[in-house]
């Protein structure tokens, strides 16, 4: 690891730190609808979205009512999304006439916006025209990255009220995240963005004159550079604050147009962990009990650091297979060095190493580097962070909801050693939680396993494979663990576009979002209605340095056990053979 | 059900209104006004034309330009309509045989290049389109850039640094040159009179 990888990622976490508590505070004022200085500016627009939408907001449901709404939003985003793709060819705000996205392809996108996953089996630049970009793709990111905050505040509500037959009103709590919390937030990034280059614009391609005209694939000469614009920044603000991570163009944030600068990166790199840092200290606040959001954090904290020190290492070390061919792989004061396939000069390996980690702890999935190209262990990480189930932070909401299913079964697990009924912030553990919590744990990586299995026994699924050998399957696992955990980065080299794996991709993407929101709200809604016991000299503290390490540890063991085999397969094996070569 | 149905699609109407139509068009305006060159893609406009953008690469093989990246998009290197990394794993045999090429290629054009080369200047970059390269790649074809256009090394390092970025604030980021900036910049330098 380079003196300025160390820089850099210190200067990242202290910039974090200094921000997330402060916007945590701000979010659970918006989540307890409390007054909010965005509230006085917007609160008689939010008001008139109520009267129009038939909302009583002050009268709150139960889970199954809360649920209810967030699946119907879902589905009708999911369809509408669909709709304006299948119709592109025939809507406005389409400068290069791009045909109707196909159906396969469209379901595929429909499915990974919709879920907050953003899985990329289109290619931006080439396939979606504008106004599928922002009446489609953005509105799913703001849409999407609200629903899965709304489902966590409903989980604190469950934890902190007693006795309590509600949990929040699912449609207060969409528009309060979407006004107060993502739209200001994405506006400022926009314009930030569009400073260091970004593009936003509605005009068509540019066409320039290359300086040297080349020979073109047909043995004809070249001589104009098509460059693809369009109203990127507006969408690529809200991708990474939503943990959405579907880019605007087909390589994501690598591309300079999407990230131009060193800078741009930094801020989209905030951006990503921003709000999921925040929620853990927003869920202290309305918890009552601020050392609880920090524990939590804690733990990620660590799991965070472990994991990107493992990849600045493996992408700083480079490929020994390429220096034996006459290559300085040093990092010095003119270069970066080390394994430089896939990744951009202006971010070399520290920007975009820690970029890998961040957006696989976060449920983003947006890239500044080509994940395939990585070294194996540095591929490995991000490969691991979505297995572990998207709990490093995570996806918004679905993150910190998805660790409280970790902390469940790490109070449970302690319970049962010391022989004592689990429970957490004072609400009983019983089995009906044990249950719900164990099917949010466990369907995700049963998926990713399912999955893989069936696409390597299948023509059509190892049809799509670019890399030999164990890479390629590892491309494979990386796919499902990838749409499973509503990540939505990949092994890129992976030919995805085709009816099988839109398919395949897009069901596993609907099974990790709803098939643990869903049993989440069960929780939320058993847990509220319980009482609250006063803490005894037999409750476990879940604010010590001890229960966030057996929290990392019940992470850790759980999410590496059930996926370690088939990682043993892929990244592990590709690992030994490229040491070998020493 | 039917409750709940009336709030899930008005709500989706309306901020598909809000966060689809009036955020980005908003935002669109406004950019126009205050970034007006950023927004439409930082294009460099040589005697009235448009020549390139100074964030998107272009390709470069002859002796006389510094040479960037590797570039994986198709059908031709550089293809700014379609971005691509080649997401070559790090056994690929393709790995390897474009890294080669791209050393037998520089070796050609300079018999006179020894030592190794700076590992940015035999690989692809992730969009295909990376417009800068590192200092030491830049370093590395100096000689030879100099000699095809019959000026001093000096004269060629000299721009090559007017054309080089540090670290944003010192800490973020990488060193790097912009290569059509530097290439524009020598081609300015062989035209008497044509000062930019």
């Amino acid at each position: 690891m380079t003196t300025h990888a160390v820089i850099e990622l210190v200067a990242f976490l202290a910039v974090l730190l200094t921000l997330g508590p402060p916007l945590g505070g701000y979010v659970a004022r918006v989540l307890d609808g409390r007054p909010t200085w965005m509230g006085r500016v917007l609160g008689p627009f939010e008001r008139v979205v109520y009267r129009l939408a038939g909302v009583q907001p002050e009268v709150e449901s139960g889970w199954r009512r809360y649920a209810l709404g967030m699946l119907l939003l879902n589905f009708a985003g999911l369809l509408s999304l669909y709709a304006l793709q299948r119709l592109q060819a025939v809507l406005p705000l389409n400068p290069q006439h791009l045909p109707a996205v196909s159906p396969y392809l469209s379901f595929n996108t429909a499915v990974s916006f919709a879920t907050n996953t953003n899985w990329q089996s289109y290619s931006g630049e080439t396939t979606l025209s504008y106004l599928v970009q922002m009446a489609g793709l953005t509105v799913q990111n703001f849409l999407s990255a609200a629903s899965g905050i709304a489902v966590l505040a409903a989980l604190i509500r469950g934890l902190a009220r007693h006795s309590a037959g509600t949990i929040g009103n699912f449609w207060v709590d969409l528009t309060r995240v979407t006004l107060y919390v993502l739209l200001p937030l994405a506006a400022v990034l926009t314009l930030a963005l569009v400073s260091q280059g970004v593009v936003q614009t509605l005009a068509p391609t540019h066409a320039v004159a290359l300086v040297q005209p080349v020979t073109g694939a047909g043995g004809g000469t070249v001589t104009v550079q098509h460059i693809a614009v369009g109203p990127a920044a507006a969408q690529v603000a809200i991708k990474q604050l939503g943990t959405n991570g579907g880019g605007f163009y087909n390589t994501n944030s690598a591309h300079p147009l999407e990230n131009p600068t060193p800078l741009s990166n930094f801020l989209e790199l905030l951006a990503i962990l921003l709000i999921p840092v925040a929620l853990c200290f927003a869920f202290g606040e309305m918890v009552a009990d601020r050392r609880q959001g920090w524990a939590v954090f804690a733990a990620m904290g660590l799991l965070f650091l472990l994991f990107v020190v493992t990849c600045l290492v493996s992408e700083q070390a480079g490929n020994p297979r390429i220096a034996a061919l006459g290559v300085d792989l040093r990092a010095g004061a003119l270069q970066p060095g080390g394994n430089m396939e896939g990744k951009e000069a202006r971010f070399g390996i520290a920007g975009s190493a820690i970029w890998a980690t961040a957006t696989t702890a976060a449920s983003n999935g947006s890239v500044n580097a080509m994940h395939d190209s990585f070294m194996p262990l540095g591929g490995l990480v991000p490969m691991l962070l979505m297995q572990l189930g998207e709990v490093v932070f995570g996806g918004v909401g679905s993150g910190l909801y998805g660790m409280l299913m970790f902390v469940i079964a790490a109070v449970f697990i302690s319970g049962l050693m010391v022989g004592r009924t689990p429970e957490y912030l004072g609400k009983k553990i019983g089995a009906f939680e044990m249950k719900m919590a164990s099917l949010v744990i466990l369907i995700p990586p049963l998926t990713v396993k399912i999955g893989t299995a069936i696409a390597v026994s299948a023509a059509a699924g190892r049809a799509g494979v670019l890399n030999p050998g164990a890479h390629g399957f590892s491309e494979v696992l990386y796919a499902f663990s990838s749409v499973a955990n509503n990540n939505g980065s990949a092994f890129a080299g992976l030919t995805t576009n085709t009816p099988f794996y839109d398919l395949a991709l897009g069901l596993a993407m609907l099974v990790g979002r709803y098939w643990l929101a869903v049993p989440t709200l069960a929780i939320a809604g058993s847990l509220a209605a319980k009482k609250k016991l006063p803490a005894g000299a037999g409750t476990l503290p879940t604010h010590t340095p001890l229960f966030v390490l057996l929290l990392v540890a019940t992470v850790l063991v759980v999410g590496a056990l059930a996926l370690f085999p088939a990682l043993a397969l892929g990244p592990i094996v590709e690992h030994l053979m490229v040491a070998g070569a020493r | 059900m039917r409750t709940e149905s009336r709030p899930a699609l008005v709500l989706l109407l309306i901020f598909t209104v809000l966060t689809g139509g009036v955020y980005p068009l908003v935002l669109t305006g406004v950019a126009k006004l205050v970034f007006p060159r950023q927004a439409e893609g930082s294009l460099i406009v040589h005697d009235g034309r448009a020549v390139g953008s100074r964030l998107v690469g272009q390709p470069f093989s002859a002796p006389r330009y510094f040479w960037g990246r590797l570039s994986a998009t198709t059908p031709v290197p550089f293809d700014a309509s379609a971005s691509s990394g080649s997401n070559l794993g790090p056994l690929h045999p393709a790995l390897f045989d474009a890294a080669r090429a791209r050393i037998a290629a520089l070796r050609a054009a300079d018999p006179t290049a020894r030592g190794p080369v700076p590992v940015d200047l035999v690989t692809a970059s992730g969009s295909g389109l990376d417009p800068h390269v590192s200092p030491a790649a830049a370093e590395y074809q100096v000689a030879r850039v100099a000699r095809a256009r019959g000026l001093s090394p000096a004269e060629v390092r000299a721009i090559v640094s007017r054309h080089t970025e540090g670290r944003s604030f010192g800490l973020l980021g990488e060193p790097r040159v912009n290569v059509l900036e530097t290439n524009l910049a020598l081609d300015d330098l062989a035209r008497p009179g044509a000062a930019r």
